[in-house]
Order: C-alpha cells, then sequence, then structure tokens
C-alpha cells in the first residue's frame, strides 16, 4: 500500500533469521521469568550465545548472571578467556565448582576421572543456591538426537529432570514459561542452529573464541581412536605414544574427555571450509562422554544435564 | 542463502523415514558415524536393512518400541538454501505434533503410498495443513516403483487429491511423482518417469518462492521488552524491543500505540549494529518514538490507517492438546503475540471431524487431538488479525492455570 515503485528486496539470509530469532528467545526470557541466568563454559556456542545476548539489550548491560559450572578440568585458555569477557562486558558471574562439591562430599569422583556427570548436581545445586529458575543453554539440536526432539523452552521438575514424553507443545513462537515454584526452564536460543551456522556467525560478526579452537602445536596421544592432549589432567598410560602434531578443538567440554582433532585450519576461514566439508560430527569425532551408550545424552539429561 | 522450513507428514508405512533419510543422504547431510550408529543400532535390532528412521527416532523407549513420540528437527542445507525439517510422527498425537511442526513451516511435504492412493489420513493431514495456512504443499507420491512407474496411478491419485483439496484453501499445490527406496525424483530426476516433467523434490524445496508469503503489507510490532540501561551514558534511554510480526517500519513513520491509541512517531529503529531506515517481519530491532508515553510488553505499535482489531472477544478455530476436554465455561491462560491474559471459554459451536470436514454441532467439549470452532473473552482486550492474514498476529496458545501446561492452540478467524 505505502511501498515504494521499486520495493527492495526483503529478504534475511539465513544467519539473519537465526540471529532474529535467538535474540527474540532471548527477550522473551528476560520479560517472562523473574530470576534467568545464562550458562556459560567458554566454548563457542555460549559464547555466541552470550554475544547475541549482549545484542538483545544494547545498549544497556546483559540483565542476568553468567553462570559457568567449573569442572576443575579446564583448558586454560578458557578460563582466560572466560575471565576477559566477564570483564570486557562487565557481567555477573557465578561460579558453580566442581572440586568444591567433590571436598564437601556432595559428589563423588567417577572411576574414570570424568566430571561430565558429576557437574550436574553442581549445576543444579548452583542454581538452587542463586534462585536461578531459568537457565539459557548453548545446546543446539542437530548436536545429537535427544536433543533433536527437546524444545526451545524445555520444561524441568523441581529435580532438574528432563521427561521427554512430557514436553509442552511448542507453537509458533509462542514460548510458555510458566513454572510452579522449585520448577525450572531450560532455554536453548541456538536450537535451530548448526555447527556451521555458528562458523558463519563467528566470521560475519568478527567473534573472538579461545585459541583453542584453531590449529596449533600440541602433544597428544591417541585413544580409542581420538586425539587427547597430555598433560597434567590426561597422561598416557603404557603403549600410548605421545607426539607433537598440528591439531584444534571442535568442542571445549571436560578436558580429559575432549579429544582434538587433526588440522591445519588456523584461521576462521579455514576452520570454515573444515567444517562444510567434515564428515563426521562434532560430538562423534572429540566427545568421550557421548559413546557411552546410544542414548548416553538423553540419560545425562533426564538427571538434570543441561 | 535463504532459509526454508518444512514439515513431513505421513506415517512410517509411507515411507517418510525414508525420504528423508534419502534427502539427507543424497544431499551429503549424514555424517558418516551417525550412520554408523544407526547401522549398528539395526544389526542390534535384529533388522536385515539400515533402519534410516532410527535417525530421526533418537529416544530411548522410540528406539524400544519402534514408533516415534514426538516432533523431530533435522538441519540440511544445499548451496542454494539451508532447511529445517520439522518431522512429525504419523500415528500417535497426530494432531498436536502436525499442527506444531505446521505452525513454523513455510512449506509441508504429504506423502501417500501410490498403490493404497488416498487414505484417510492423507486427507487428514492435508486438511491440518491448511487449518494451520502452511504455504506451499507437496504431495509426494511415494513407491512408484511398486507400480511400475505407471503414468496412470499417478494422475488418478493426483486427481482424487486436487478435487479434495478444492474444499480446503490451500494455496500451491505441487504434486511429485517418487520412489524413496529407490531415489527417483528425490534429488535427482527420475529415469524411469520421462512422462513427469516437473522438478524433483529437491530441486523444488531449492526452488520455492518464499519471499511473498511473509506479510510485509500491515505494519506490526508486537514489545515485547522495554529497555532502559539506567547508566550515565544512556541516562534517557527509552527503547521498545521487539521482533515485527508483519509489514515494515521505517523511521519518521507516524504510529499509533494500541490499546491506548495514542499517536506518536517512531524516531529511530534501533539494533546492536547501529541504526536502520527501515525493518520488516521478522527482524529484531529496538524501537524510539518521539514521544515519551507509557508502553510496556503486550502493547502493539502500528500504523494509525492500518490498525489490528482490539477486542475481548475472540472467535477462533481451536486444536486441543489438554488430557481432560475443553468445555464452555473453562478458564485458561492466553498468550498471544506478547500479551498473556485469561481467557473464559464463552462456547463451542462446533467440532469438526478432520477425516470428513463434517461440522458436528451437538457436540459440547474437544477431546484431546479433537479441533473445533470456539468463542473465548479476554479479561483485557488482544490485538488481532485474522489467522489467514497474518500467522504472528493470529495465532495464540493456551494454557493451563494450574498445570502450566500448553492445552490448545488456536487460529483466529
Amino acid at each position: 500500500m505505502n511501498d515504494l515503485p521499486e520495493t527492495p528486496r526483503r529478504i534475511l539470509s539465513q544467519l539473519e533469521v537465526l540471529e532474529s530469532e535467538a535474540i527474540y528467545i532471548i527477550r522473551e526470557v528476560v520479560a517472562e521469568i523473574e530470576r534467568p541466568a545464562m550458562m556459560f563454559s567458554g566454548g563457542k556456542d555460549s559464547i555466541v550465545m552470550l554475544h547475541l545476548a549482549r545484542k538483545a539489550f544494547a545498549p544497556a548491560r546483559v540483565p542476568f548472571p553468567i553462570l559457568h559450572v567449573d569442572t576443575g578440568h579446564n583448558f586454560p585458555e578458557v578460563l582466560a578467556f572466560r575471565d576477559k569477557v566477564v570483564e570486557q562486558l562487565e557481567l555477573n558471574l557465578v561460579v558453580g565448582s566442581v572440586q568444591d562439591a567433590i571436598d564437601r562430599g556432595v559428589v563423588r569422583e567417577e572411576p574414570n576421572g570424568s566430571r561430565n556427570r558429576i557437574q550436574t548436581p553442581v549445576l543444579l545445586e548452583t542454581a538452587e543456591k542463586y534462585g536461578f529458575n531459568a537457565l539459557l543453554g548453548g545446546a543446539r539440536r542437530d548436536e545429537e538426537k535427544a536433543r533433536a526432539k527437546e524444545r526451545v523452552f524445555s520444561f524441568r521438575d523441581e529435580f532438574g529432570q528432563w521427561d521427554p514424553k512430557k514436553q509442552r507443545p511448542e507453537l509458533w513462537n509462542l514460548f510458555n514459561a510458566k513454572v510452579h515454584l522449585g520448577e525450572s526452564i531450560r532455554v536453548f536460543p541456538l536450537s535451530n542452529w548448526t555447527e556451521l551456522d555458528i562458523w558463519e556467525y563467528i566470521a560475519a560478526e568478527g567473534i573472538e573464541v579461545p585459541s583453542i579452537y584453531y590449529a596449533h602445536e600440541r602433544e597428544v596421544f591417541e585413544r580409542n581412536g581420538m586425539l587427547f592432549a597430555a598433560n597434567d589432567l590426561c597422561r598416557p598410560t603404557a603403549g600410548e605414544e605421545t607426539k607433537v602434531e598440528s591439531v584444534r578443538y571442535r568442542t571445549v567440554g571436560d578436558a580429559t574427555l575432549t579429544a582434538a582433532v587433526r588440522s591445519q585450519a588456523n584461521t576462521v576461514q579455514l576452520v570454515l571450509e573444515e567444517v562444510a566439508s567434515t564428515r563426521i560430527t562434532e560430538r562423534g569425532a572429540t566427545r568421550g562422554d557421548d559413546r557411552v551408550s546410544e542414548a548416553a545424552m538423553e540419560d545425562r539429561k533426564k538427571e538434570g544435564y543441561f | 542463502m535463504d532459509l526454508l522450513r518444512f514439515a513431513t507428514a505421513g506415517s512410517v508405512d509411507d515411507g517418510k523415514s525414508t525420504l528423508i533419510g534419502r534427502l539427507l543422504y543424497d544431499s551429503k547431510s549424514i555424517f558418516s558415524d551417525q550412520l554408523e550408529g544407526v547401522e549398528r543400532a539395526s544389526r542390534d535390532m535384529g533388522s536385515e536393512y539400515t533402519e534410516l528412521s532410527l535417525l530421526t527416532d533418537g529416544l530411548r523407549a522410540e528406539r524400544e518400541q519402534g514408533i516415534t513420540i514426538d516432533v523431530a528437527y533435522r538441519y540440511f542445507a544445499t548451496p542454494v538454501r539451508k532447511f529445517i525439517i520439522a518431522d512429525t510422527p504419523g500415528h500417535i498425537q497426530y494432531t498436536r505434533n502436525m499442527v506444531t511442526g505446521a505452525s513454523t513451516a513455510d512449506l509441508a511435504i504429504v506423502l501417500v503410498d501410490a498403490r493404497k492412493g488416498l487414505v484417510e489420513q492423507s486427507r487428514r493431514h492435508a486438511f491440518l495443513v491448511s487449518l494451520l495456512q502452511v504455504p506451499h504443499l507437496v504431495l509426494a507420491i511415494n513407491k512408484m516403483d511398486l507400480v511400475g512407474y505407471s503414468q496412470q496411478v499417478f494422475e488418478e491419485i493426483r486427481r482424487d487429491f486436487t478435487e479434495f483439496a478444492a474444499k480446503l484453501r490451500i494455496a500451491d499445490l505441487t504434486v511429485i511423482p517418487v520412489s524413496a527406496l529407490h531415489g527417483d525424483n528425490v534429488v535427482d530426476r527420475s529415469a524411469s518417469m520421462p512422462w513427469y516433467e516437473g522438478a524433483s523434490l529437491l530441486n523444488h524445496l531449492e526452488n520455492v518462492y518464499i519471499a511473498s508469503d511473509r506479510n510485509l503489507v500491515d505494519g506490526r510490532f508486537p514489545v515485547q521488552h522495554v529497555i532502559r540501561p539506567h547508566s550515565h551514558a544512556h541516562h534517557d534511554y527509552r527503547g521498545y524491543a521487539g521482533r515485527i510480526a508483519g509489514g515494515v517500519m521505517r523511521t519518521g513513520d507516524e504510529v499509533i500505540v494500541l490499546p491506548s491509541g495514542l499517536p506518536s512517531r517512531i524516531s529511530a529503529i534501533e539494533t546492536a549494529d547501529g541504526p536502520l531506515d527501515e525493518a520488516f517481519a521478522p527482524m529484531s530491532v529496538t524501537v524510539r518514538l518521539e514521544d515519551d508515553i507509557d508502553i510496556s510488553r503486550g502493547d502493539m505499535i502500528c500504523r494509525p490507517h492500518n490498525q489490528p482489531k482490539v477486542s475481548q472477544d475472540i472467535e477462533a478455530m481451536v486444536a486441543w492438546m489438554g488430557e481432560t476436554p475443553l468445555r464452555a465455561g473453562q478458564k485458561l491462560t492466553i498468550k498471544h503475540t506478547t500479551r498473556t491474559t485469561r481467557a473464559f471459554v464463552k462456547s463451542m459451536h462446533y467440532e469438526l471431524d478432520v477425516n470428513t470436514l463434517h461440522r458436528n454441532e451437538s457436540s459440547v467439549e474437544l477431546g484431546l487431538n479433537a479441533i473445533g470452532r470456539v468463542s473465548l473473552r479476554t479479561t483485557t482486550p488482544l490485538l488481532t488479525d485474522e489467522y489467514r492474514r497474518n500467522r504472528e498476529t493470529g495465532g495464540f496458545v493456551l494454557i493451563d492455570e494450574h498445570t502450566h501446561n500448553t492445552v490448545g492452540a488456536g487460529m483466529i478467524v
């Protein structure tokens, strides 16, 4: 009606649509939920999510605390990155420490030394301590088949547990954020993003990510067909030979369980090309925690994992 | 590169999982570790074939019982487009799942088995696609290999379907003969059906024109959140954050704020990347106005000469998803755009038989997965358009006040 004679092309790219959707979701959380927090691991997905949160409320500051569950099994580059971002964006950082929970006897170290499973009670305890009733997480549906069926606003009972059979229908962009006291919601603004979208967005926006995502020389050894960094947290056993290789990390998790991939991609453009042509999913390539069984992720989510 | 969201409807028997598997596989979107996992799980189940349905059936109960419980989202891309598939199961909770998957879809694929032709389920799926106003429908006539790639069979099913679809509001229908098992007309044109001159399914998905599907005429900006930085640098800053639900907004536009009716003018459209001259649906922006007026979440900014209906009386088709039936007299929470209020069910007019489209006016309640025409009265006015004019400002959800579950999806008529 009021349109000018020559109508401009009003089509958004897939990244613009995904960005708009994520900003809408993050704003919806702040508008509807009293005490939300955003989970931040220092991994690329949580960095992108935080970037979107900053954009959603500019010129105001990010209006919720950032929650880091510190497994104690960290890549030093990632911790340093976290502290830098917190300072730059003047964020309120809350840390739940797995080591502290072990010392207090709240959780017990697992026989295999991984702290992936025992970080769940620490996450739940920290959320309860601060009264957070919504946690924003950077999980994506393309990562794993249980996640492919999870809602954007994922309802959790008073034990933080996910029940895949009792999910709320999610229609249009109308998200139901209502909970009773004690119950909570996990919200995943990046649900519809793929690993490739994340990297395209990092490239397009010039977002800084920890250096371990780019190819670098590292002393590694092979275990179960995966490449692990040899360091204090993860020592090769007899028969596991270490050598220096050019590697990069596709995911950042518990440093004892997260493997590197052989790579020469030392710039964002090269990483993009590598991700676009890879034939293995990022979790399949690098995560010991998802190799336990077909339903490893589903089982952890039911216990309250994000 | 743009984005196409599509929903698939049909049961396992129609070869839906095989079709999706074929699209993913032939477009090189299945990763080798995923395929190995599926092959391993297929062997463990004692199956002789690689069960491509296991790619989407990810939950433990689904694997154990060989059923699909919930809508699964899948992602793939070609050099032309990125795709999001909402894969909706055909049997269990079909209405709930299909309505959910179709609500955000640009296109829906309904599958039929060429040997069986149109069955009750095909009609039901087509009806739900039209009810949810999915702009494009593809009828994929599958298992053409089992009818000798017969043009006659194809034409008969197409005729039957076109006749049925004439009763529905379907804007764009494309019929494609395929064999998901052998890949005929899925990614590449089939050599077995030279009589078919149309595009392959993937080719159609890549090229279907979706830019005009959004409403870019009626300017609608539901206020989602008010940004006030409380900082020295931005002392008096006040911005209205939200996602444009329709039309185009421009800096300098005269606007009216509803429901207050107060007029103003857009002084700036802002994003974290800088100001914009114009913004359109579905962009997330922050709108600032020249006048300091009281605006909060749930209000709507629009143009003075193109306003939505402001009313407490809502007429709608409701798809019911609650365990206990919907009845007149019930009170519910209603969420429409960014506004949440309470609604009272004034009356139920009829229940629709989704198979025959018959209106049962003697029905007094809507059970789980039923669809019917309902009148609601809300405690505060809603700012609405007809669903067929704008899915964003015409759709709402109903929430149980006690359990807080989402129990209904409404489409304003």
